[in-house]
């Protein structure tokens, strides 16, 4: 049987999909910045589809499992960063796939280096942890930045709370909801209920009366304490981002570390933008490289914190730590 | 103060979640503005059902600790509508 991938390639056939502006060749590159990734099997290929923070519309679902019947295989798979991919598709189908899926507005997803796809938690919605608004900060991520092209890929992240459930710190750029606790002292009961809340330590009671002894550096910034206090005697005083650079995983992982607490939803496109102009600017000449490689290199972490300075000025906390290895293979 | 205490519910060695279900179950019962008191093991039972009580509207407005280590709690049922 002749390989009609090769052959089509031969008489120059165009897959007949726009991808980026661009009506895709039979180019393994120009399909891979669409979403699209060659599978083991001849002339097929999975196609990756963009569900940012892994929200899908039931009304896009219906529709991606009418376009998976027709065209893709008996399953979907669920990739590692949320998004739904359709296996086993003919590249020949492309075109007709993107059709359909856009009659709902589903999008396809984008591979390469680029910012990829934001991932995120349920957020503080509707899940009793949640302190900040992953969701809303996804759509409005993957609706500005989505496909910005750069040395390497490009991966953001929102997590709600402290429990991390997004990973921020194996993501390129990750942010953290956190919120900072003040106490009032005149509507305290002494109740000790606080410091049975906290997990961490970071609040003790008074063996007399009952209050609570707050401990800031072992304070995680969940609220717990706010969401269990009886009297509202725990109160919000600040809220906002924690926000880490330079992870990742793959064969050499990466754990990134904070740089800033605190910021709110308005600073996180500024956070965004000066990093990536950053890394676009200082990405150049070392191949296939990741923001947390290239933050490891003293000279270059320098310039990096120097430049959010002068852009961010006191929002960056006071000594940040440049991103460091997480190896597994040779421990 | 002495709060007149409407029903006594007895929580100890009962675990998680059972312990919020039955103290849930207790103020079902209940006329709004009643009080229930709880008594709770120290660890899990105490980081997790004050919390929840909370979060349903009810509230906490005195916590005892006892000598064997528990907790006496007495709750106003649906108190937190109040201020």
């Amino acid at each position: 049987m002749a390989d009609k991938f090769i052959e089509d390639k031969k008489n120059k056939v165009k897959v007949d999909t726009t991808i980026e502006g661009k009506t895709g060749e039979i180019d393994f590159n120009t399909l891979k910045s669409g979403g699209l990734i060659k599978q083991r099997q001849k002339d097929m290929f999975t196609v990756r589809l963009r569900c940012p923070g892994g929200r899908v519309p039931l009304s896009k679902l219906e529709k991606i499992l009418e376009v998976a019947k027709k065209y893709a295989s008996a399953y979907v798979h669920l990739s590692f960063r949320q998004s739904i991919e359709l296996p086993y598709v003919d590249y020949r189908n492309f075109k007709a796939i993107y059709a359909e899926l856009e009659k709902k507005g589903q999008k396809v997803a984008s591979c390469g280096p680029r910012l990829r796809v934001p991932t995120a938690c349920s957020g503080c919605e509707y899940n009793p942890n949640g302190l900040m608004d992953t969701q809303k900060m996804v759509k409005l991520v993957d609706e500005k930045y989505f496909g910005m092209e750069f040395a390497h890929k490009f991966k953001i992240s929102f997590s709600g709370c402290p429990i991390d459930c997004a990973r921020t710190n194996e993501n390129d750029l990750g942010f953290q909801g956190a919120v900072k606790p003040d106490w009032n002292e005149e509507t305290c009961i002494g109740c000790r209920i606080c410091s049975k809340a906290c997990t961490e330590g970071a609040i003790e009671s008074d063996v007399e009366t009952g209050k609570p002894i707050y401990n800031p550096e072992k304070c995680l910034y969940c609220g717990d304490c706010i969401r269990a206090c009886p009297t509202d005697s725990w109160q919000e005083e600040m809220k906002g981002w924690v926000v880490r650079v330079g992870g990742r995983h793959g064969r050499h992982p990466i754990a990134g570390h904070k740089i800033a607490e605190f910021v709110s939803d308005q600073d996180v496109p500024r956070f965004i933008e000066i990093i990536t102009k950053w890394y676009k600017e200082n990405g150049v000449g070392y191949g296939r490289t990741r923001i947390g490689t290239i933050l490891q290199i003293p000279a270059k972490w320098d310039s990096f914190v120097k430049t959010l300075r002068k852009e961010l000025k006191d929002k960056i906390i006071e000594s940040p730590k440049p991103p460091s290895k997480n190896e597994i293979h040779f421990e | 103060m002495t709060e007149n205490i409407n029903k006594r519910l007895n929580l100890k060695g009962v675990s998680c979640p059972l312990n919020f279900v039955k103290t849930k179950l207790k103020l079902e019962e209940m006329q709004d503005k009643q009080i229930l008191e709880v008594i709770l093991d120290d660890g899990e039972p105490m980081k997790n059902v004050p919390r929840s009580i909370k979060e349903e509207g009810h509230k906490i407005i005195k916590v005892e600790k006892l000598p064997d280590g528990g907790f006496k709690l007495l709750i106003k049922k649906g108190g937190r509508k109040d201020g």
